[in-house]
C-alpha cells in the first residue's frame, strides 16, 4: 500500500509541475502582451504559435514522465 | 458482403497511405478536368460526392454487432490514428471555416480561442482522459454513474451531455448545410438534410468503430484542403516558402498599413453599417495585445472557459476510451494536439496574408484605395456579394474604397481565399470538401456521444438492464436517427451563428461536468450528494445566467458575456461539490478502492470489457 501512496505522491508532483507550466503559457505570458511587442510581433506570436507549440511539447513530456513513474513502481500495464 | 477484418488494424499505414495518394490523385484529376473545360459546378459536385461516398463506404464496411466495437471501437485504435481521429472530431466547421475569419475581423482578442482550444488538451492528458480509460467506461456518464453510484448522478450527467452536445451538433449540421449549399448550389435547407444523410451513413452501422475510421479519412482531407491554399498563396504572393515562418514580417507590414489606412480611426458611418446589415468592416488592429485590465480579464476568462470545456466535452473524452492502453491514451492526447496544431497554427497565417493581400497597395490583388467601380468588377467580389457574404458601401461618396467601406462575413477568409488570390477553381472545390469533412466529422462524434449516452446510460442502465446486446444496439441506432433528424430540424431554423452555439456548448460542459470528472479522480472524498449538487448547481446557474444575459436583458457582470458563462457555472459547481461532499458521509470502501484502482494503469479495468 505504501508503494501506492508514494506512486500517487510522485504523480501529484508531476501534475503540479505540468499545471504551472501550462498556466504560464495559457495565462501569464499573455498578461505581458504589450511588453512582448517590439520590432517582432511578440504578443501575436505567443497567442498564435508560441503557446500552442509549448502545449504540444508539454503534453508529450508529461506523457513520457508519467509513464516512467508508472514503470518505476511496477504499475505500468506491461509489468 | 465485404467487411473490415481483423488484419485491418495491422495494415493501417498501408490503407491510409493509399487513401492519401488516391485523394491527391483525385485532386490532380479534377485539375486536369478544369483545364479541359469542365464547368465549376460539376467539379464542385464531384469533390463533394466523391469524398462523401468514400466516408459512407468506410462507415458501411465497419459495421458491427458487438457492443465493445460499437461503443469503443474494440479498444484497439493506435495512439497516432486516434490522434488523427480526435483532431477531426475536434476541429469543427467553426475551426475550419470561421477561425481565420475571426482572427481577421476581431484581431488579437479572438486569438484567445486559439490558446484555449489547444491548452485544454494539457488538462485532458494530465487530469482526466487516462484515468477514464483505465476505468473502462463506454461513455462519460458511465464513469459518473459508477464512480458516484446510483442512477441520479448518471441521469444528471446524461442531461448535461445531451444539452451541451446538442447545442454543438446543430452548429455542425448548420455548417455542413452551408458548405453543401455553396458547393452544390442548392438551397440551404436541402443542404442540411443531405449533410445529415452523409453523417448518418458514417455512424449508424458501425458506431464508434465506423466513426473512428471515417474521422481519420476526414482528417486527411481537411488538413490537405486547409494547407494547400495557404502554402500556395504564401509562395505565389512572394511572402516566403513556409507561411508559418513568413507571417511575422507580414504582421509588421500590416501594422504599418493600419496606420496609413486608418484602420482604427476610420469607422463605418451609421448609415453604411445599416446598409451592410450583419456584415462587418475591419475595425481592430492585428496585434493590439490586451492593454487594459478589462482586456486582460476578457482574454483570461475566454481562455479558461474554452480549456475547461475542452476537458469536459464528452465527444472528445470518449475518443480516448478507444486506445489499447492507458499509456497509449496519454500519448494519443499529444498526437491529437499536434494534428490540431497543424491547422490552428495555419489559421493566423492565413488571416494575416489575406489581410495583406487586400490592404497592401503594392500587392496586385489589393482592393482598398482603388476605385469602387474597378473593385466591384472583380469576379470574386461579384460572386461573393451575390450570395450576401460581402458588400461595398461608398459611405463618403468619393468613389474610392476606404477601409470602412468594405464589409464582409468572416467565413469568406477561408472560403474565398482561392479566388481572391487568383488560384484555379479546383482549389475552391478542395476547400469545400475540407469544410464539409470538418463539419461532418465533428457532427458524427457528437451525435454518437448523445445516442450512446441515451442508449447505454439511460435505456440499458436505468430503464431496461436486462436488454440483450442486439436490442441495445438497435435502440442506439434508432436514437441516432431521431437525434440526427432533430438536430437537422433545429439547424434549418438558423437560430445562432456557428461560433455562438459552439462557445455555449463549451460552457454548458464545463459548468456541469468539469469538476465532477476531475474530483472523481483526484479527490477520494467526493461523494454522490456532492457530485449531484455540483452538476445541478453549476449547470443550472450557468444556464440561468446565459438566459438572463442573452435573452433577459441583464447587463453581463464584469464582462462575463454569453461566450464565457462558464465563469459563473464553474465556481458554483466547485463550491457546491466540496461543501456538500464534506457535509455528507464519505464514500464507502468499495468506491475508494475503485478510485485507487484507476490511479494505476496496471490491473483490471473497473468495468468489464462487455458491460
Amino acid at each position: 500500500m505504501s508503494k501506492q501512496i508514494e506512486h500517487w505522491g510522485k504523480t501529484k508532483s508531476l501534475l503540479w509541475i505540468t499545471l504551472i507550466i501550462w498556466a504560464f503559457f495559457a495565462f501569464i505570458i499573455h498578461l505581458f502582451g504589450t511588453s512582448l511587442n517590439g520590432s517582432f510581433p511578440g504578443a501575436y506570436y505567443m497567442a498564435g504559435q508560441g503557446a500552442q507549440l509549448a502545449f504540444v511539447i508539454l503534453t508529450f513530456w508529461f506523457a513520457s514522465r508519467q509513464n516512467k513513474i508508472d514503470e518505476e513502481f511496477g504499475f505500468s500495464e506491461d509489468d | 458482403m465485404l467487411r473490415l477484418g481483423d488484419n485491418f488494424i495491422t495494415s493501417l499505414n498501408k490503407v491510409y497511405g493509399i487513401y492519401t495518394l488516391g485523394f491527391l490523385g483525385f485532386v490532380i484529376l479534377m485539375a486536369i478536368l478544369e483545364v479541359a473545360g469542365v464547368s465549376n459546378t460539376i467539379i464542385g459536385w464531384l469533390f463533394v460526392a466523391f469524398t462523401v461516398l468514400i466516408y459512407a463506404l468506410i462507415g458501411v464496411l465497419s459495421r458491427t454487432m458487438q457492443s465493445s466495437q460499437y461503443y469503443v471501437a474494440g479498444r484497439e485504435v493506435p495512439a497516432v490514428y486516434n490522434g488523427m481521429a480526435t483532431a477531426a472530431d475536434w476541429m469543427s466547421g467553426a475551426s475550419f471555416i470561421a477561425m481565420a475569419g475571426g482572427i481577421y475581423l476581431k484581431g488579437y482578442p479572438y486569438m484567445g480561442f486559439l490558446v484555449g482550444w489547444t491548452g485544454g488538451y494539457v488538462l485532458v492528458a494530465s487530469l482526466i482522459a487516462p484515468y477514464l480509460r483505465k476505468f473502462g467506461c463506454y461513455t462519460v456518464p458511465d464513469f459518473i454513474g459508477t464512480r458516484y453510484g446510483g442512477n441520479l448522478p448518471r441521469v444528471c450527467a446524461v442531461i448535461i451531455l445531451v444539452v451541451a452536445s446538442f447545442t454543438y451538433v446543430t452548429a455542425q449540421i448548420n455548417g455542413t448545410g452551408t458548405v453543401a449549399a455553396r458547393a452544390l448550389q442548392i438551397p440551404f435547407e436541402v443542404g442540411v438534410w443531405i449533410g445529415l444523410a452523409g453523417i448518418l451513413f458514417c455512424s449508424m452501422l458501425g458506431g464508434m468503430r465506423a466513426v473512428t475510421w471515417t474521422q481519420v479519412a476526414q482528417y486527411i482531407v481537411l488538413i490537405i484542403a486547409y494547407l494547400i491554399p495557404v502554402f500556395w498563396m504564401s509562395n505565389k504572393l512572394g511572402y516566403g516558402l513556409i507561411p508559418h515562418l513568413a507571417q511575422f514580417d507580414a504582421v509588421s507590414r500590416v501594422q504599418e498599413l493600419e496606420g496609413l489606412l486608418g484602420v482604427k480611426e476610420l469607422l463605418p458611418t451609421a448609415e453604411a453599417q445599416a446598409e451592410a446589415g450583419k456584415l462587418a468592416a475591419l475595425k481592430v488592429g492585428i496585434n493590439d495585445a490586451s492593454a487594459t485590465a478589462m482586456a486582460n480579464w476578457k482574454f483570461f476568462t475566454l481562455v479558461l472557459c474554452m480549456m475547461a470545456g475542452t476537458a469536459s466535452l464528452p465527444h472528445v473524452l470518449m475518443r480516448y476510451f478507444t486506445t489499447a492502453s492507458v499509456k497509449a491514451a496519454r500519448q494519443s492526447v499529444g498526437w491529437s494536439l499536434l494534428f490540431i496544431c497543424l491547422l490552428y497554427l495555419t489559421a493566423p497565417a492565413l488571416a494575416t496574408f489575406t489581410k495583406l493581400s487586400l490592404l497592401d497597395p503594392t500587392v496586385a490583388t489589393s482592393i482598398i484605395g482603388k476605385s469602387i467601380s474597378e473593385v466591384s468588377n472583380l469576379e470574386w467580389i461579384q460572386q461573393w456579394s451575390n450570395v450576401g457574404f460581402l458588400k461595398l458601401v461608398d459611405g463618403n461618396g468619393d468613389g474610392i474604397l476606404q477601409i470602412n467601406e468594405f464589409f464582409m462575413r468572416g467565413d469568406i477568409v477561408v472560403l474565398a481565399t482561392p479566388e481572391m488570390a487568383g488560384l484555379p477553381y479546383v482549389i475552391s472545390g478542395l476547400v469545400a470538401a475540407g469544410g464539409l469533412a470538418a463539419a461532418m466529422s465533428t457532427a458524427d462524434g457528437l451525435l454518437l456521444a448523445i445516442a450512446n449516452a441515451l442508449s447505454h446510460d439511460l435505456y440499458y442502465k436505468v430503464i431496461d438492464p436486462k436488454a440483450d446486446t442486439s436490442r441495445r444496439l438497435v435502440v442506439a441506432r434508432v436514437l441516432l436517427l431521431f437525434i440526427g433528424a432533430a438536430g437537422a430540424f433545429v439547424a434549418s431554423l438558423k437560430l445562432t451563428s456557428i461560433l455562438g452555439a459552439v462557445a455555449w456548448a463549451f460552457c454548458f460542459a464545463n459548468s456541469g461536468l468539469f469538476f465532477p470528472l476531475v474530483l472523481g479522480v483526484w479527490w477520494k472524498r467526493a461523494n454522490k450528494a456532492g457530485a449531484v449538487a455540483g452538476m445541478i448547481g453549476g449547470f443550472g446557474v450557468g444556464f440561468w445566467y446565459l438566459y438572463m444575459v442573452q435573452f433577459g436583458g441583464m447587463t453581463p457582470w464584469y464582462g462575463i458575456d454569453g461566450l464565457r458563462f462558464g465563469m459563473i457555472g464553474m465556481p458554483v459547481s466547485l463550491i457546491l461539490m466540496i461543501v456538500v461532499s464534506l457535509m455528507t458521509e464519505e464514500p464507502d470502501q468499495e468506491t475508494q478502492d475503485m478510485v485507487d484502482a484507476i490511479r494505476v494503469p496496471k490491473g483490471k479495468a473497473v468495468l468489464a470489457a462487455d458491460h
